[in-house]
């Protein structure tokens, strides 16, 4: 698929897939799991919120370079994914997938443990006391009194799944159509000596990244503006 | 009726202390829990209402047993026929009044929920989200709808410690007109003698995690706190020199009353101490307000 200037968009909308497949995901997972972190009283909670927040720490290519190990099918885990799951983790966008999952994990699980914490632990008894389970709690009280950390939780995830790099490069391989996502093919722009491509493709994920921090914090004034929890 | 005994481990602000509640209320009644911050008075309602666990005890409900942890039963709050009134409401911020109201109700149950905002007179407020209402009127509506399930038990945690007096006084005679339309068994925390002479049937005194006392308010309060004498709690605003006496101003409730002191009695207070007015063997004059 070639446009204008030849510019080849297949990396384009492979970033936008994995950045959205990512976000979903980690949306699902996310919201169970920061549920269960901001309100569980085991001993162990400081090993889990430190092991959530690695990846901000860590230089991406060690991630990478374990996961691709883990991911390898010389490995129990690769091995077991490969075998009886039929999914090859390595240099495919499955793997891609899962290891942006981990990587953008604490983008998504810190904001939404923060928004469970700031409710008042009084909204769900209350809502206890009035009969409900809290699965109907959770979707009627407190999501829904947390917006904001939704928002930033799921906006954060997205932009961090398009501007991943280094995971992707360890993992993917760079290969076109599967796992040469936007980041990798600027890189790949560049050593080629292809600015303009470069440049086109660098000025998209620009204005995309523009565009939407710009609508979430627009989003967020309106919402301060009515009022509600923040 | 309603029987509990609930024993179990708190760790307060002043440390450790053995919880160890029982008592019974009678259907229909309209309970009082008197004592002062720490006794243990909102721990009593969390454990009746199954929002937290005591250690061992046992809670039965009009026959229905809803703790034993002999039995290892435990309803979970779900299934307590309970309504409670939280000290901070709890009103969900994303609903309006009516959703708030409406939140448990089934869908065919309109009319009720029609019947509960006008008897809590919400019927003006019905649209509006709990961020944009009075105190006063945020009380009513966790009132509302803590009746909407028509609850056997209905639990108030200090329901009106954070309004002021004139509100207060209002929203006493609505509790008490609610409490007789519908004859919920009732049980308030209240810090405020007046009005748990002016809501209560019964008391139960609670001190460092103990029922130490329960019975008719008249029975409980008017043998010690006045035996024909005017005995008022006062906290002292200024004291100051009028030729050759002193004139001590009084803070009374929300009242202040002029005493005039002797030098000795003006040395010895100091502005800002609660005292105790007290005056023996008078003969008051009581009228009417208006």
């Amino acid at each position: 698929m070639s446009l204008g200037i030849g510019l080849d968009w297949a990396p384009l909308w492979l970033t936008l897939r994995l950045a959205l497949c990512t976000t979903v995901l980690l949306l699902l997972f996310g919201v169970p799991f920061s549920y269960w972190l901001a309100h569980t009283r085991t001993r162990w909670k400081p090993v889990f919120e430190t092991l959530v927040g690695m990846p901000l720490v860590l230089p991406p290519s060690v991630l990478g370079f374990y996961l691709l190990l883990a991911f390898s099918p010389q490995h129990a885990f690769g091995q077991w994914m490969e075998q009886t799951v039929h999914l090859s983790l390595v240099f495919s966008f499955a793997g891609l997938v899962l290891g942006s999952l981990i990587f953008s994990l604490p983008f998504m699980v810190q904001p939404l443990q923060a928004g469970f914490q700031n409710l008042p632990a009084s909204l769900l008894e209350a809502s206890r006391t009035l009969g409900e389970p809290d699965m109907v709690s959770l979707f009627r009280v407190l999501l829904p009194n947390m917006k904001p950390a939704l928002l930033t939780g799921i906006v954060l995830s997205f932009a961090h799944a398009i501007g991943e790099f280094g995971v992707v490069l360890m993992i993917g391989g760079n290969i076109p159509g599967v796992t040469r996502v936007a980041s990798l093919a600027i890189y790949d722009e560049v050593e080629s000596l292809h600015y303009a491509e470069a440049n086109a493709y660098a000025a998209v994920l620009f204005g995309m990244s523009f565009a939407i921090l710009l609508a979430v914090h627009l989003l967020k004034k309106r919402w301060a503006g009515k009022g509600g929890v923040p | 009726m309603i029987e509990f005994s609930f024993q179990a481990q708190l760790f307060g602000a002043d440390g450790p202390m053995a919880f160890d509640a029982s008592g019974r209320l009678q259907s229909g009644e309209f309970a009082a829990l008197f004592g002062p911050s720490g006794a243990g008075k909102t721990t009593l309602l969390r454990f009746l209402a199954g929002l937290s666990k005591p250690r061992t005890g046992r809670l039965v409900v009009d026959g229905a047993v809803w703790f034993d942890s002999a039995q290892g039963l435990d309803l979970p709050p779900q299934r307590r026929a309970i309504g409670f009134v939280f000290q901070d409401h709890a009103l969900f911020p994303n609903m309006t009044v009516r959703e708030n109201v409406a939140y448990a109700l089934a869908k065919g149950e309109a009319a009720w929920l029609e019947e509960l905002l006008d008897v809590c007179g919400l019927a003006n407020l019905r649209d509006r989200l709990p961020d944009t209402l009075s105190g006063g009127q945020k009380q009513r509506v966790a009132l509302a709808r803590a009746l909407a399930r028509k609850p056997r038990l209905l639990l108030l945690d200090e329901p009106l410690s954070a309004l002021d007096l004139r509100l207060r006084l209002q929203l006493q005679d609505e509790l008490r007109s609610l409490h007789q339309r519908f004859g919920l068994t009732t049980l308030m925390v209240s810090h405020d003698l007046g009005e748990v002479f002016k809501l209560a049937h019964k008391v139960l005194r609670i001190e460092g995690g103990r029922v130490v006392q329960a019975g008719s308010p008249a029975a409980l309060f008017l043998h010690e706190e006045s035996a024909g004498r005017l005995n008022l709690q006062a906290q002292v605003l200024e004291v100051r020199r009028d030729d050759v006496v002193y004139t001590i101003s009084l803070l009374v409730g929300a009242d202040i009353i002029d005493v005039v002191a002797s030098n000795e009695e003006a040395q010895a207070m100091q502005v800002g101490e609660t005292v105790f007015l007290a005056a023996k063997s008078f003969n008051p004059l009581l009228f009417r307000h208006r």
